[in-house]
Formats: structure tokens, C-alpha cells, sequence
């Protein structure tokens, strides 16, 4: 009854064309938008930030980047976990050579870095398609994460061969290293977000997010209209690659500190990045989000739910918890192939009818 | 509906006149491997006219559009388009160079929208840059809206408002036909080629397909080459045909002269049964 488009009237082909139509929608997400940014910074601790929010917005950031390949463009690639390395190691690089850099500028160039590493690795779209891509792309994440663990220039030669971040600040507040404000780090991943989420769906929905469709659904009717093949799957593995450059870099600089490359950017993380695609929906912007928070809250809310709720021991609740986590991907499956971005919109149109469908 | 006709714009890609030779093939041959899909063809297509090609399975018709717009490339003879003469050249370019085409089976764009499928047919003609596509503001924006406005006088044209947000993989087979010729349409193209634009339909969409094409011929003077097998209407529609048997050219001329021919009788129209 609340939820309904009736008397809202788009007198120009800009109002209808914009991202959110219905009036409803809109108020929703501004006022969404505002307590993340307005409300929110008040109340984060260590706790929420680093095990809830910046987990949710990195891992976000990277799914979305993954979503523009593998749900507009329809490449599937598997070097996810690779190509977050390329973006952690060019912010250590660029942060360790250049200490004056602001972090904003570090974080973009890590995406730059990586957007042309990961067009380098696009090139072989062009002959082969589908499973193919994939193990491809496959040879990236191995050949990534090796060339970071043998060549001592990546992690400055340091021993242990980690790179760690060094004390950064962003308007005189501490944003990197391990005395850094929990608002601080969240406000920064989330402005990125925000901004780079806005872009995205600019982006598809202008020509360039035409084209990339185009390609996914019927590559040759596409050369025929005079879509570019090479150029188009190019663009669409730089542009992904830039934001999982960037979710590297804020994984590597402001989340975790320091990092191992085979351990945090092995092969577990392009399955887990892939899957929060798929659960979240396939080709939907929102639908990123939405496998990400899946796959990242709800271990927590599990573990939680079984540790204090019912007193279980923590190791036995870790095993019950994977089991869950299956279980629950499969449900999800079933009831919506196409993701939890389709349910949404399944429910919202049913919500227009409501409570009268005829 | 003719509201957006303007001649001057829609025919006048080349300043080419009507009747000028637009297209001529010459001695074209393909070959599979050992399979020779055409063999030696010649014909040309007139500014202005509807060609058929028609022909019995296996004839050599599609593989014939798709040495047209550069997808298969020949291995003998030479193709020429508008005055030029062209060996090879890639799909894009020949879209680019203003010709387009439909195909046999519908290849749409299935998890897009009727209105993004026809977005997409205009991608050609959208200059502005990608930092401006980021912002989706200024140029980008502005261009959008202008071809959008196109695209609703397409959409107006052939009567497709109701399903203008509707997925197309969500569509009916006449309504996806038509909104695979909408997408051709939004090319603005010199040269259309149609692959069997009335495959399986029923008669009332043969014959608003048929009224579209005759339309677009003569309002916009969109110079069509059509492959259909049905009789009455490429009988009714075109003003020249030629006739591909196994490859070769056996006939070529207006309808009444194909029809009569003897040849094209034999190898494709046979005999009505005597009672």
C-alpha cells in the first residue's frame, strides 16, 4: 500500500531514465545513505569495524568490480584473489616510495595498476569463452600470488616477507597502521564505495554497460551492430579489475595492516568474491551488495547466534556454522537461481500490487 | 507516424541517388574446408529497391548476407560498396560503413530490455567519452536523452510501446522479430539485410511484418535485401530477386520473369498439381 508508483508522472525521458524511478525507492536509499554516513560514524568501535563494516564495504567494492565482468559482460575470470593482490602490493609499493601521497591517490593508482594488469590477463577473451576464460584467469590468481612471494622488490625485502601498511592520515586524522580510529577507516572505505557504486551503475546504464551486455548475450549479433569485441571485453576487465585493484588496497591498507599474499589473496577468496556474485544476483549492482553482506554477516550472526545463544563450544560452532553456510547457499539457490537481487525485485513488484494483485 | 521522415537524413548516407548501384558482388566464391557454400556469384543491389534472395535450403542465402557484412570472407572475387571495392573487412566496420542486418533465428539481446536492445543499435552513433559515461552527466547525459528520443520515434513506428521495459526474452516470437528489426532500424542503416524477417509467423504477423518493411523502404528509402521462403510474399514485396541453387546463381530479374523461369521452377517452386 505504501510502496506504489500511482500519481507519480515522468514528464521527461531524463526522470524516467533516472536510477531510481518510483519516489519511494529514493527515500529509502537517501535516508540509507544518510545514516551510513551521519549516523553511524558516531557509534562504530573496533568490534563493528573491523569484524562487521569494513569486511562488508571491502568485500562489497570487490564483488561489485567482479559483478561488471562476470554479470554485464559475461567473462567469467577466477583471478579475483590475484588481482586484490596486484592492488595491495602497488599501495605498499606506492605508500613505502612516496610517503606524502595522499591515500585517496594511492588507492586510485593501486586500481589503475591493476586495471592494466588485469587487462593484460583479459587479452585471451577474445579466442576462448566461458569454463575456458575461467581456468585462464586461473593462471593469473597462481601467477600473481607466486611473483609476490619470489620477487623481493614486491615486499621491499623485508624477512618475513609481508608487507606491512605504514601510518597514514587522511585531514590530519590517523586512517592506516594499528592505531588508527575505527570512524575514520569506515567513513573512507565507505565514501569509495559510495562513490565508485554510482559510477558503476552510471556506467551500465549508459552505452559502454549496453555494449558489455550486448557482448554477454549474443557476442555476434553485437559485432554486427558495431560493437567492438576486443575493445568491449577489455573495457570490462579494466574496469573490474580497477575496483577489485581498489578493494585490495583498502583490504591490505586499512583493513588488515599486514599482509601474507598466499594466505589473505589465495585462491579461497576469487571462490568466495565469485560466489557473493552469483548469491547476490547476477548483472545487478545492488545485488553485489547483498552476496557480500550474505557471505560476510552471516558467519557472524551464526556464530554469535550459536556461541552466546545456545553456550555451544566456539570450534564446534565454527564447524556447524560451515555446514550452515552451505546449507543456506543451496536453499538460496533453489528458491531464486537468479540471486537475492531478483528476490528483491520479485518482492518489490509484488508489493506494488499489494494487497489487491488484480 | 511519419513525423521523424526526413529524407534528406535517413537516404542520404551517401548522396547516392536512387538507382545507383549500392552493392555489386562479383564472381564471389566461399568455401568450407571442401564444401563450397557460393560459388561464382554476380548480382548487384540498387539504392532504393527490395531484393530477394531466395532459394532452397542449403542454397547459399545466408552465407551470402554473411559474406555481405564482412562476417565470412571469400576467397574469390570482390565485393563493392558504394563505388569502392573491399576484400575484407570486419562486421563492425561494415555496421559502421551503414549496413545492417536481422538474422534467421532472433538474437536479441535476451536479459535486456526492448528499449536497451534498441539503445544498442544506436551505440554507433554515441560519441561521448568515458569519463562523461562515469558521471552520466553533460555530454553523456545529454546524448542519451537525444537518442532516446530516436529510439521512442522507432519504438512509435513500429508500434511497440507496450513492451518498451519488457525483457525481450519475456517476449512473444513476432514481438522479439520485431523488436530484432527496430534494433537494425536504430542503425539507421543504407544497406538492411534481412534473414527470413517472417519465419514462423502466423498471417497477421506476416503481413504487419510485410507493411513494416514496405515502409521502411519507401519512407525512409532504406534500401532492403530480404531472404524469405515465402512465395506470395517476396512476390509482393520486392522489385528484383535472384534465385542461389547449391551455390550458384540460377536465375535473376523481376518477380513475373523468376517465377515463369524454368529453372527456378525445377530446383525450387516445382509445379502446382493438376486437378
Amino acid at each position: 500500500m505504501l510502496y506504489r508508483e500511482a500519481g507519480q508522472y515522468k514528464t521527461s525521458y531524463q526522470r524516467d531514465q533516472a536510477i531510481f524511478p518510483i519516489a519511494q525507492d529514493r527515500w529509502v536509499v537517501w535516508t540509507f545513505v544518510a545514516v551510513a554516513f551521519l549516523v553511524v560514524p558516531f557509534f562504530v568501535n573496533d568490534y563493528w569495524t573491523n569484524a562487521v563494516l569494513l569486511p562488508l564495504l571491502i568485500y562489497g567494492l570487490a564483488a561489485l568490480g567482479l559483478n561488471i565482468l562476470v554479470g554485464y559482460c559475461g567473462q567469467i575470470s577466477l583471478g579475483t584473489g590475484g588481482f586484490m593482490a596486484v592492488g595491495a602490493y602497488a599501495s605498499y609499493k606506492l605508500m613505502t616510495s612516496f610517503p606524502e601521497m595522499n591515500m585517496i591517490l594511492v588507492v586510485l593508482l593501486s586500481g589503475g595498476i591493476t586495471a592494466a594488469v588485469g587487462s593484460l590477463f583479459g587479452l585471451p577473451s577474445l579466442r576462448i569463452k566461458g569454463f575456458y576464460l575461467a581456468v585462464a584467469t586461473l593462471a593469473a590468481q597462481f601467477f600473481l600470488v607466486w611473483l609476490f612471494n619470489k620477487v623481493g622488490w614486491f615486499y621491499n625485502y623485508s624477512m618475513t616477507g609481508q608487507i606491512t601498511a605504514p601510518d597514514r592520515e587522511m585531514f590530519g586524522f590517523l586512517l592506516t597502521g594499528p592505531s588508527a580510529l575505527p570512524w575514520v577507516k569506515y567513513l573512507f572505505c565507505l565514501t569509495i564505495l559510495a562513490v565508485f557504486a554510482l559510477i558503476a551503475k552510471n556506467l551500465v546504464r549508459g552505452r559502454l554497460g549496453r555494449n558489455w551486455m550486448a557482448i554477454r548475450d549474443m557476442d555476434i549479433a553485437a559485432e554486427l551492430i558495431g560493437v567492438r569485441p576486443l575493445l568491449t571485453k577489455l573495457s570490462a576487465f579494466a574496469v573490474s579489475s580497477f575496483y577489485i585493484g581498489m578493494a585490495g588496497s583498502l583490504l591490505f591498507s586499512v583493513y588488515l595492516g599486514a599482509v601474507e599474499v598466499g594466505e589473505v589473496f589465495g585462491i579461497n577468496v576469487s571462490f568466495l568474491v565469485l560466489f557473493m556474485v552469483i548469491i547476490g544476483g547476477l548483472g545487478s549492482i545492488v545485488g553485489s551488495f547483498m552476496g557480500a553482506a550474505f557471505l560476510v554477516l552471516l558467519p557472524i550472526f551464526l556464530k554469535n547466534f550459536m556461541v552466546d545463544g545456545f553456550g555451544m563450544m566456539p570450534v564446534t560452532a565454527k564447524h556447524v556454522e560451515i555446514l550452515l553456510m552451505g546449507l543456506l547457499i543451496i536453499f538460496f539457490l533453489i528458491v531464486e537461481p537468479h540471486g537475492l537481487a531478483r528476490l528483491w525485485q520479485i518482492t518489490k513488484e509484488k508489493l506494488r500490487m499489494w494487497p489487491f494483485p488484480y | 507516424m511519419s513525423a521523424f521522415v526526413d529524407p534528406a537524413r535517413m537516404a542520404g548516407h551517401s548522396g547516392m541517388e536512387k538507382g545507383e548501384v549500392l552493392l555489386r558482388v562479383d564472381n564471389v566464391s566461399l568455401a568450407f574446408g571442401g564444401v563450397k557454400a557460393i560459388t561464382n556469384i554476380s548480382f548487384d543491389i540498387v539504392k532504393g529497391e527490395v531484393r530477394a534472395i531466395i532459394g532452397p535450403n542449403g542454397a547459399g542465402k545466408t552465407s551470402m548476407l554473411n559474406v555481405i557484412n564482412g562476417f565470412y570472407h571469400p576467397q574469390e572475387g570482390t565485393i563493392t560498396w558504394r563505388g569502392k571495392v573491399r576484400r575484407k573487412m570486419k562486421p563492425y566496420e561494415a555496421a559502421s560503413n551503414g549496413i545492417a542486418r536481422t538474422f534467421q533465428n532472433v538474437a536479441l539481446f535476451k536479459g535486456m530490455t526492448t528499449l536497451d536492445n534498441i539503445m544498442t543499435g544506436r551505440g554507433l552513433k554515441m560519441k561521448s567519452n568515458f569519463i562523461w559515461q562515469c558521471l552520466h552527466w553533460g555530454p553523456a547525459l545529454k546524448e542519451e536523452i537525444e537518442h532516446r528520443r530516436k529510439v521512442e520515434e522507432i519504438i512509435d513506428f513500429l508500434e511497440i510501446q507496450a513492451i518498451r521495459k519488457t525483457p525481450v526474452g519475456r517476449l512473444p516470437y513476432g514481438l522479439q522479430k520485431r523488436v530484432e528489426l527496430a534494433r537494425a532500424l536504430a542503425m539507421e542503416p543504407e544497406l538492411l539485410l534481412l534473414d527470413e524477417p517472417m519465419a514462423g509467423m502466423n498471417l497477421e504477423e506476416k503481413e504487419d511484418m510485410s507493411r513494416f518493411i514496405l515502409d521502411v523502404n519507401q519512407q525512409f528509402g532504406t534500401t532492403i535485401a530480404l531472404i524469405e521462403h515465402d512465395m506470395g510474399v517476396v512476390m509482393d514485396l520486392s522489385d528484383r530477386v535472384v534465385v542461389l541453387d547449391y551455390g550458384r546463381k540460377i536465375a535473376d530479374g523481376p518477380p513475373d520473369e523468376v517465377q515463369a523461369s524454368q529453372d527456378v521452377i525445377d530446383a525450387y517452386l516445382g509445379v502446382p498439381h493438376e486437378h
